[in-house]
């Protein structure tokens, strides 16, 4: 009880500091908005009608995943940031867990990841995009374990890193790439085999076919576009979601502690 | 009385240091008392603080604090501790009184609520309380961006005393603090002392702090190099003496020989004696005086000497 009353104080503290810094709930909405409404609009003029789908429809799902995954870890490497503020100092002396440290601060980045998609819901309703009730009801579930996923990602990045400067450098270009090789724009059902096997090392895959899995579960676009089932997906996701952040949290604790 | 912090043999070295931060320091500290360890810049003084506060892995030797030990129960440690930091640890982000909400909450002294109002009354009383004696009872529920360094002190002051540890560590509390602020916070610390029955470990620059200690432990390059109450550290050290100078020097240099007073010349006559026993020595001279002036050592003196008195047998 009392590490669950932690993990929601954190979490908490967390979805208020975001409500409270302006500039980052303009940022964070902007992006979608030139993701699916320039480049998945531009894509889908040009392309949709020789892939046989709406590249728009495709964009926005990919859209979702990504900004929940990406959001939630890069707001994890926010721990870094409450380090270099002495304010970490305040929460490693108390007496919890280190790992309600880690998912209090995960459920508060999934939170603020969920408030900037709903941003990118409402835009999809204003450009058209076809969503049923049942597709957001799913995806509620489903963009929670995405969520859970990124934070564990990025504990698992903070963990081998020791300041802002390391992180602000070193996160693009772990993220970055993971944008093409996980198909956020672009199809990557055909692909060389180098990048084959990048992209089902890069964990952002998962995630976004899983939300696109149940996104097009029963729509005949389903069979061009996705490309594992949503079951498997979902397992995939399971463990590695464990292994990051059993490690990562090891890591992190080793690195506050034995220095 | 049992020691409620009781440290033996405590060794640090940081991970690519080629000698130890603290080099095997043994003390321990009574319920209820004032320790204040001391030392220059760079002595291990914080490193010993963090690795007693459970923050920090230390290389070798064991430590209990409220009869837990350190290594094997953390938390119960954590949970008997309060801590004041070096650095402010304070979330600028929130309300003062969201950041204590947090601190009780993360403490598991309730359970957690959104807001102030949902909170217990207890709470209410407490936080309504302890800032009414520190004075930022108005600003409680402004963000703490607009606070003066007084007041985060004084706000992490409140914060580390919700939970009502058995051991306060202060880390260089005022630093950085003005006069009017310092005077404050002492005397506020004072009172809480008194009224929590709370044991306080204090490091600091500020000698004149540490004035009032039950207990003062002074360490250079990791190592205890003096310890005892300040005014056994002080008069161990530090003479007293009395200056004294007349119009005629010749007529008292005779009558101090003819006495047998040892003094030393250096402008007037420095004669070594206890403070209580001056008025003796003064009655004892007939030759008239211009200059009477004793000289009480002061704990800065004492570690002053102690410190420097270490960098020549370093060199």
């Amino acid at each position: 009880m009392r590490e669950l009353n932690a993990i929601l104080t954190i979490a908490y503290r967390d979805f208020t500091k975001f409500l409270r810094d302006k500039p980052r709930i303009v940022i964070s909405f902007i992006f979608p908005f030139i993701f699916i409404g320039v480049l998945g609009a531009s894509l889908d003029a040009n392309l949709s009608r020789e892939v046989g789908y709406s590249f728009l429809v495709f964009t926005f799902s990919g859209v979702l995943a990504q900004t929940l995954f990406q959001s939630t870890a890069s707001g994890i490497i926010s721990l870094i940031e409450d380090r270099e503020n002495d304010f970490s100092q305040e929460i490693f002396v108390s007496p919890i867990s280190r790992y309600s440290i880690v998912l209090g601060k995960i459920l508060g980045e999934s939170l603020v990841a969920f408030a900037q998609v709903v941003g990118v819901f409402v835009f999809g309703f204003v450009i058209g995009i076809p969503l049923s009730l049942t597709q957001i009801l799913t995806f509620l579930p489903i963009g929670l374990i995405v969520c859970l996923f990124g934070g564990a990602f990025g504990i698992m990045i903070l963990g081998n890193l020791s300041n802002q400067r390391s992180a602000n450098q070193l996160f693009p270009f772990i993220i970055f790439p993971q944008f093409f090789l996980s198909g956020v724009f672009s199809p990557i059902s055909n692909l060389p085999w180098y990048l084959f096997l990048l992209s089902r090392i890069s964990p952002m895959t998962y995630a976004v076919d899983m939300v696109r899995g149940f996104y097009y579960l029963g729509t005949p676009e389903y069979s061009k576009v996705v490309l594992m089932s949503p079951f498997w997906n979902l397992a995939v996701i399971g463990i590695l979601f464990l292994i990051f952040l059993i490690v990562g949290t090891f890591m992190f604790v080793r690195n506050e502690r034995n220095k | 009385m049992t020691p409620i912090i009781q440290v033996q043999n405590l060794v640090k070295k940081y991970k690519k240091a080629t000698s130890n931060a603290v080099d095997g320091i043994s003390f321990s500290v009574n319920t209820g008392k004032f320790f204040s360890l001391l030392g220059p810049n760079g002595a291990g003084k914080t490193t010993t603080i963090s690795i007693l506060t459970t923050t920090l892995s230390k290389t070798s030797g064991t430590m209990e604090i409220a009869g837990f030990n350190v290594d094997k129960n953390p938390s119960e440690v954590r949970r008997s501790v309060g801590i004041i930091f070096q650095n402010p640890s304070l979330d600028l982000n929130l309300t003062a009184e969201e950041n204590i909400r947090l601190h009780t909450i993360l403490y598991g002294m309730y359970s957690f609520r959104p807001t102030f109002s949902l909170m217990p009354q207890e709470y209410k009383k407490r936080v309504f309380e302890l800032s009414e004696v520190l004075g930022i009872k108005e600003d409680v529920f402004k963000p703490i961006k607009t606070f003066s360094g007084g007041m985060k002190r004084k706000l992490e002051i409140i914060r580390s005393l919700m939970h009502r540890p058995k051991v306060l560590f202060l880390d260089e509390p005022t630093i950085g603090l003005d006069p009017v602020s310092r005077k404050n916070l002492w005397e506020y610390l004072t009172s809480i002392r008194k009224s929590e029955k709370i044991t306080i470990f204090l490091t600091t620059h500020y000698l004149e702090e540490a004035q009032d200690a039950d207990h003062i432990c002074i360490i250079k390059n990791g190592k205890i190099v003096s310890q005892g109450t300040p005014q056994k550290i002080t008069s161990d050290l530090i003479d007293e003496y009395v200056v004294i100078d007349s119009p005629k020097k010749e007529q008292l240099r005779k009558e101090l020989t003819q006495q047998k007073v040892l003094f030393k010349e250096n402008g007037g006559f420095k004669i070594t004696v206890k403070a209580k026993d001056v008025w003796k020595m003064i009655r004892s001279i007939d030759t008239p005086l211009s200059l009477v002036r004793t000289h009480t050592p002061t704990l800065e003196e004492a570690y002053l000497e102690i410190v420097e008195r270490n960098e020549t047998t370093n060199a």
